[in-house]
């Protein structure tokens, strides 16, 4: 039984805006084990999202208020430690993949500068004192790790410049710079077609279990979490409905609500099988 | 030269009137501008009736009136052969409204019609209106309202031409961008496949969902033509004398400063105040319509 | 490379553009009604001499004849001779640009580097009493008239106040003559005479002002909405998931994408600058080409005239060509795709 690397217990938070509070997550608690892969799924406005944020730190509070829970790395609760602890452990300990490859990368830099930058402050953070070409090669490294090709012509790059696909490893790249111990996937590759996104899914996959990393993915897509993760988390307006192993969830699912998300899947013949129609390219 | 990219406009629905209208209510500088607006078209248009001395407007002269300051008998104060500045300050915001309409009335329709056509067409018909577009931009309209004057002959009806000739490129520019967009939208589409004439398609498809950036813009534009017309009758190139006009006030006043001041600054305060009317109440109903014209 | 077929294109551009000008002025001068002659001579000039002057001019000749001449007139600087100074235009307007263009850097200097750290500070504090002070001033300078501004601001510091000069480039017992860049505050400065830098910057101060005002204004509100909507962006999200601090993301992360829009502006905003310089030249008696322009006018020195439009439009294309470059600069995403 690994241990729990990430543990959320009874968080819930409101949201405050023009003069009304909505209650977004009622109690919400998950583990993610360390070594082991976790989606967190639900549709939109399930809740799924603002769990990511407060679990990343990244919810602004006002309008967000966390009302009550702790939210437990390593045994310690994030949100009763000073700033400075939790800062350290951003990028470091946790990171994570952003959804859209367009728009999560500033245009007017290029790869080899953001990347650099973010290893800058994060060796900063770590009291590491690393010098720019070491940083670089780290860069590289990185980059050859999520399997691209020419790691020097992409960090002069502008992102503008490459595919979407590419820019998609770019930011698994920037989520694997500091060797974070759990990964938090949000929605990868949605923004991408279905080929290029399959083969993100599995450069994920990959790379998660080659270094036994933890892997917490935010998914709306059950054909995803078939594919990726051994447990699963089933949220529904802000609160998790269902929780299980992943065939355990998919051959008997418990709540209503579940089941209709399977439902949902539209296939191409009869039986239950999703996503394994694989195009090589 | 760069191209602008406009936010797509939610198609103006005349049901939300009384929305829009309470929402307008409710942002304090875009009533202000309005009940500034409104106050000069009716002091123009009312001026005869509302002015003190309306004689004062033509050659007229009292000497033993000179350079008097502002009053209880004559508001703001008398210029150098007498005559009351009041009444010519509304007289001369008549001359600058006018200004703003007639340049608008052409410039508008003008430039609508072409940037429909450049945005929709496409091809050959865009590149040569764009480009005429563009090179009449890079003539500072002020300048050429010089090159006219110094042809033709320094008066107003000349200047207003030369503004007219060249204002319409702005508004083309805005139309040409919202109607790039909206070719590609689906309603566009739909109306093309159900045989819509060409006609049709652009006056009553596409164009109804510019108007309310180019109300707007003819908003904001109002100030900036009165403010251009100042410039131009401040050099000497408007309307001639005797006839009242703000900016000629300005100039004529300010060889009397600082001693006289009133002769001068205060057409020139009229010229800002009815310039900030058109401008809060172009921002107001930027506001409103949320579009994201530029200028 | 790719930045060298950008530069290329925005070249080729800006002559087509200037071509396209030259026609138009051309035509300006010479399809307007009126005979430009008799103009110039007045009513009671005899047929013979508005026939001499005709000819002398250039006028006679089929107007494709014309316009050849024009163009190769410009082509080698030959703009005619004024009839207000009698001298070649060119010369004149050599004479008067420096202080033109002097007097539009400091304005253009003043409206960037005063107006973008409002426009920032606008944003940042966004809806509370920083922005609605910068909102409020930027709204007084866009609706005030130049001239007014102009005039104000001579009672003001000149009259009232007594601190700075309200007229001409320099005291009027200090002779200076730049003779390396026509610009005195440039010259002053590599001639090693810091008295008359001084002097220089005191006189320039005010007209630069009045004439940066409307800019100004806009280049605020620009900004601000440039990076209020910058820092909404993904981009800036993620890297404050990274975990990269505060200042850099402000200053180097949002403030890059975010410069573009108000760079842009003001090319176009350079019209009504120049338009803006002539009024602005008069009221402060500076020196200057617009000022020459205004003079000219009133006398319908059409060649003079004619000159100086062509100069202001020859310098607005230039301007906006190194504001496209600058912007091609900035933006990876313009030079490459020719758009944003």
């Amino acid at each position: 039984m690994s241990e729990t690397l990430l543990s959320v217990r009874d968080l819930s938070v409101e949201f405050s805006t023009y003069g009304r509070t909505n209650k977004v997550l009622h109690n919400v608690s998950l583990d993610v084990p360390a070594h082991s892969q976790v989606a967190l799924v639900g549709e939109s406005g399930s809740g799924k999202t603002v769990t990511m944020k407060a679990i990343m730190g990244l919810l602004r509070e006002p309008p967000a208020r966390i009302t009550s829970g702790r939210i437990l790395y390593d045994g310690a609760d994030l949100l009763t430690m000073p700033a400075a602890e939790r800062l350290k452990l951003r990028g470091t300990a946790m990171s994570m993949v952003f959804q859209d490859p367009m728009s999560s990368l500033n245009p007017v830099f290029t790869i080899g500068d953001q990347m650099g930058t973010i290893l800058k402050y994060a060796d900063k953070r770590l009291g590491r004192g690393r010098g720019r070409s070491e940083r670089m090669a780290r860069v590289h490294e990185v980059l050859e790790q999520v399997r691209m090709r020419d790691p020097e012509r992409v960090t002069q790059s502008y992102p503008i410049q490459l595919s979407g696909g590419m820019r998609q490893r770019i930011l698994i790249a920037m989520a694997l710079l500091s060797e974070p111990k759990l990964l938090i996937a949000d929605e990868p590759g949605t923004a991408l077609d279905v080929t290029t996104q399959a083969q993100i899914l599995k450069l994920l996959k990959d790379l998660v279990e080659a270094r036994g990393l933890a892997l917490l993915m935010i998914t709306h897509n059950l054909g995803v979490v078939r594919e990726t993760s051994n447990h699963v988390y089933v949220m529904n307006k802000g609160v998790v409905v269902e929780q299980g192993p992943t065939s355990q969830i998919f051959d008997a699912p418990k709540d209503d609500y579940t089941r209709g998300l399977i439902a949902a899947v539209p296939r191409l013949t009869g039986g239950m099988r999703f996503g394994q129609a694989e195009v090589t390219r | 030269m760069a191209e602008f990219e406009t936010v797509p406009i939610e198609p103006m629905r005349l049901s939300n009137s009384y929305q829009n209208w309470y929402r307008f209510s409710r942002n304090p500088t875009a009533v202000i501008g309005a009940v500034i607006v409104i106050i000069s078209i009716l002091a123009a248009i009312l001026a005869p009736y509302i002015t003190p001395y309306p004689e004062h407007v033509g050659a007229v002269v009292n000497f033993r009136a000179r350079h008097l300051p502002p009053s209880g008998e004559y508001w703001f104060g008398t210029d150098n052969v007498g005559r009351d500045i009041f009444t010519r300050v509304i007289f001369g915001a008549r001359i600058s409204l006018l200004l703003a309409l007639v340049v608008l009335g052409t410039a508008v329709p003008v430039g609508t019609v072409l940037g429909l056509l450049a945005g929709y067409f496409g091809g050959w018909t865009e590149t040569i209106i764009m480009r005429l577009t563009d090179i009449a931009l890079a003539i500072p309209p002020l300048v050429m309202a010089l090159a006219v004057a110094a042809v033709l002959s320094p008066d107003l009806i000349n200047s207003m031409l030369a503004i007219a000739a060249l204002w319409w490129t702005w508004h083309t520019r805005l139309i040409y961008s919202i109607t790039r967009q909206l070719r590609g939208q689906e309603f566009v589409e739909a109306a093309e496949t159900l045989g819509a004439s060409k006609f049709h398609i652009l006056f009553r498809e596409i164009l109804p969902n510019c108007v309310s950036a180019i109300a707007v813009k003819t908003s904001l534009d109002c100030g900036f033509v009165i403010l251009v017309g100042a410039s131009l009758s401040f050099l000497g190139l408007g309307i001639q004398p005797p006839t009242p006009d703000l900016g000629t006030m300005v100039s004529q006043g300010s060889a009397f400063l600082p001693d006289f001041w009133w002769e001068s600054i205060l057409p020139g305060f009229a010229i800002l105040f009815i310039a900030l009317g058109f401008n809060l109440l172009g921002d107001g109903l930027r506001d409103l319509f949320d579009v994201q014209e530029v200028r | 490379m790719e930045f060298l077929l950008f530069l290329g294109r925005r070249v080729l551009w800006s002559i087509l553009v200037l071509v396209g000008l030259s026609i138009v002025i051309f035509a300006i001068a010479r399809g307007m009604p009126g005979d430009p002659a008799r103009l110039a001579l007045g009513p009671r000039a005899t047929q013979e001499q508005v026939a001499d002057l005709n000819s002398k001019l250039g006028l006679d000749r089929p107007l494709y004849e014309q316009y050849g001449l024009f163009v190769a007139g410009l082509a080698r600087g030959d703009l005619g001779r004024s009839l207000l100074t009698e001298r070649p235009v060119n010369d004149d307007i050599r004479d008067t640009f420096a202080a033109t263009f002097e007097l539009v850097l400091a304005t253009i200097t003043i409206a960037f580097v005063i107006g973008v750290p409002l426009g920032v500070a606008a944003a940042r504090w966004k809806d509370r009493w920083p922005d609605n002070a910068v909102r409020l001033v930027a709204i007084i300078s866009a609706v005030t008239p130049s001239f007014f501004l102009a005039l104000l601001l001579q009672i003001l510091a000149g009259y009232v106040l007594h601190i700075l000069p309200t007229t001409g480039r320099l005291p009027p017992n200090m002779a200076f003559s730049p003779d390396i860049t026509g610009l005195i505050t440039m010259d002053s400065i590599l001639h090693w005479r810091w008295d008359v830098f001084g002097e220089a910057l005191r006189y320039l101060l005010l007209p630069s002002i009045a004439l940066a005002a409307a800019t100004m204004g806009q280049i605020a509100r620009i900004t601000r909405a440039s990076m209020i909507d910058v820092a909404s962006q993904d981009y800036i999200e993620a890297a404050r998931a990274f975990g990269v601090p505060e200042r850099l993301r402000v200053f180097k992360y949002m403030l890059r994408p975010a410069f573009v829009p108000p760079l842009t502006i003001s090319g176009l905003e350079f019209a009504s600058l120049i338009g803006n310089a002539f009024v602005v030249e008069l009221v402060f008696a500076w020196p200057g080409m617009a000022a020459y322009g205004v003079r000219t006018i009133l006398q319908k020195d059409l060649n003079a005239v004619m000159g100086v439009v062509i100069v202001s439009g020859v310098f607005f294309v230039i301007v906006n060509l190194l504001i496209d470059l600058l912007v091609g600069f900035v933006d990876p995403r313009v030079r490459i795709r020719g758009r944003r």
